[in-house]
């Protein structure tokens, strides 16, 4: 029933809240360590950090800039194709908390629920690429599956040539499989899978792994295909949770993460000139 | 004596608390298949030593929360807790007298039978759980059970639970 239906979702969420506490105590060594390690740096590594945050984002800037053009020429073209396109998604920042669910699952635990507006099946991405989606939720935290989790599968596509698969988790974190590929595809290590969009749960053309072997067997249909997520799944802090045709229609996408590196520049301009 | 009783329930409580924070505080990966089943050990003990007031519904409800915390599914701890509690409870005046070897080797047939139990029903809805490393974690729990039964008779004693 439960692992199925979700039927006793609500006994769930409010049995969560009550062990909400417990995980917020556990989590405190890490915030505290985090905390200190944000405010005990050297000047010295602060003003490496600003230069090298600002180079990045001069480039991001520069290539946000191309991809706006390009997001309104695509509009454009769509339109006259009268196909409809959803292009502005509205992204808020989690963060993982540091506690150990399941061991036989590959699950994280972040700190927004119910009461953010996080819903059951939202996608979940980080800076590089997508890290899966949410099971449950609760009012104050969510559980999240990781594509690595071997109960979870995602529809991809080859960025280079757009043939469509889909991707299984393995259970190892730093491998995804692809089990359906024909033995004569056009495939190379190193080639870009991104999301396809069908099924309607992921927003079409994040990347999520790139591929790293490729076995054909002569004497089977499918060749193995093996990939490692873009994504860092072991090493996450933050996450982006994705809202589909958020209110923001026609906004740029990741308007949020735009307006805070903008700050910051101006900022570090600022502490430059002095 | 109602105030006395009230205060030996916040000490079990307590207990049950620390045992859950145990359980979700992060350790390395390799670890991880072997960390004991603290909040069981912790329900145990107190079913052994005070079972006219922590018995099968204890469990239950214990067994229900470590499925909010670890994000099983729901009432998949608290039935094999139950069970194991059920065992517990029908036993408890042989388990008690019994050499603290001997208690060893009890609890470690019952984390094993909750654990093939676990793995029974996680079989059942379509997953398998590892290999034969799945099962230190009973080992490390029957390992660990002199010195979670010397900690709580030393906390039932300083608070004179009974």
């Amino acid at each position: 029933m439960d692992h199925k239906r979700n039927a006793f979702d609500f006994l769930r969420s409010s049995l969560s809240l009550g062990v909400y506490p417990i995980q917020q105590i556990v989590n405190i060594p890490s915030a505290a360590s985090d905390y200190l390690s944000e405010n005990l740096v050297s000047r010295g590594t602060l003003v490496d950090r600003i230069q090298e945050l600002q180079r990045e984002n001069t480039l991001s800037k520069a290539r946000l800039l191309k991809l706006e053009a390009l997001e309104h020429e695509n509009i454009r073209l769509r339109a006259l194709l009268d196909s409809s396109f959803e292009v502005g998604e509205r992204v808020s920042i989690a963060e993982i908390i540091r506690v150990d669910m399941d061991p036989y699952k590959h699950h994280v635990l972040i700190n927004k629920g119910s009461w953010d507006n996080v819903f059951r099946l939202q996608p979940i991405l980080d800076a590089n690429g997508v890290l899966g989606q949410v099971v449950h939720t609760s009012p104050k935290t969510s559980q999240v599956i990781l594509i690595s989790d071997p109960d979870h599968a995602i529809p991809v596509q080859l960025n280079r040539s757009g043939f469509r698969s889909i991707a299984l988790g393995t259970g190892t974190t730093g491998r995804l499989e692809l089990p359906y590929i024909p033995n004569n595809t056009d495939i190379k290590i190193g080639d870009l899978l991104i999301t396809s969009g069908l099924g309607g749960r992921f927003p079409s053309g994040y990347p999520v792994a790139t591929v790293t072997e490729i076995i054909t067997n002569p004497g089977k249909p499918f060749a193995t295909v093996s990939a490692e997520p873009t994504a860092k799944l072991d090493q996450i802090k933050e996450i982006l949770l994705v809202w589909r045709g958020g209110p923001e229609k026609n906004s740029p996408q990741f308007n949020y993460d735009y307006q805070n590196s903008s700050n910051q520049t101006d900022n570090g301009k600022q502490s430059g000139g002095k | 004596m109602s105030i006395i009783r009230h205060q030996s329930g916040w000490v079990i409580l307590a207990t049950i608390v620390a045992a859950f924070i145990l359980l979700i505080v992060p350790i390395p990966e390799t670890l991880e298949y072997a960390r004991p089943e603290f909040a069981l050990l912790a329900v145990i003990y107190w079913c052994l030593a005070i079972p006219e007031r922590v018995g099968i519904f204890s469990a239950w409800m214990v067994g229900l929360l470590q499925d909010a915390l670890q994000g099983t599914m729901i009432g998949l701890h608290a039935l094999t807790f139950t069970l194991i509690v059920y065992i517990v409870v029908k036993f408890y005046h042989r388990i008690r007298v019994s050499p603290i070897w001997s208690q060893c080797l009890t609890i470690l047939f019952l984390l094993g039978l909750h654990q093939l139990l676990f793995r029974w029903i996680y079989g059942f809805t379509g997953r398998s759980v590892g290999d034969l490393y799945y099962w230190s974690a009973s080992l490390s729990g029957a390992i660990l059970w002199p010195f979670l039964f010397a900690s709580l008779r030393f906390l039932r004693r300083q608070f004179s639970v009974s």
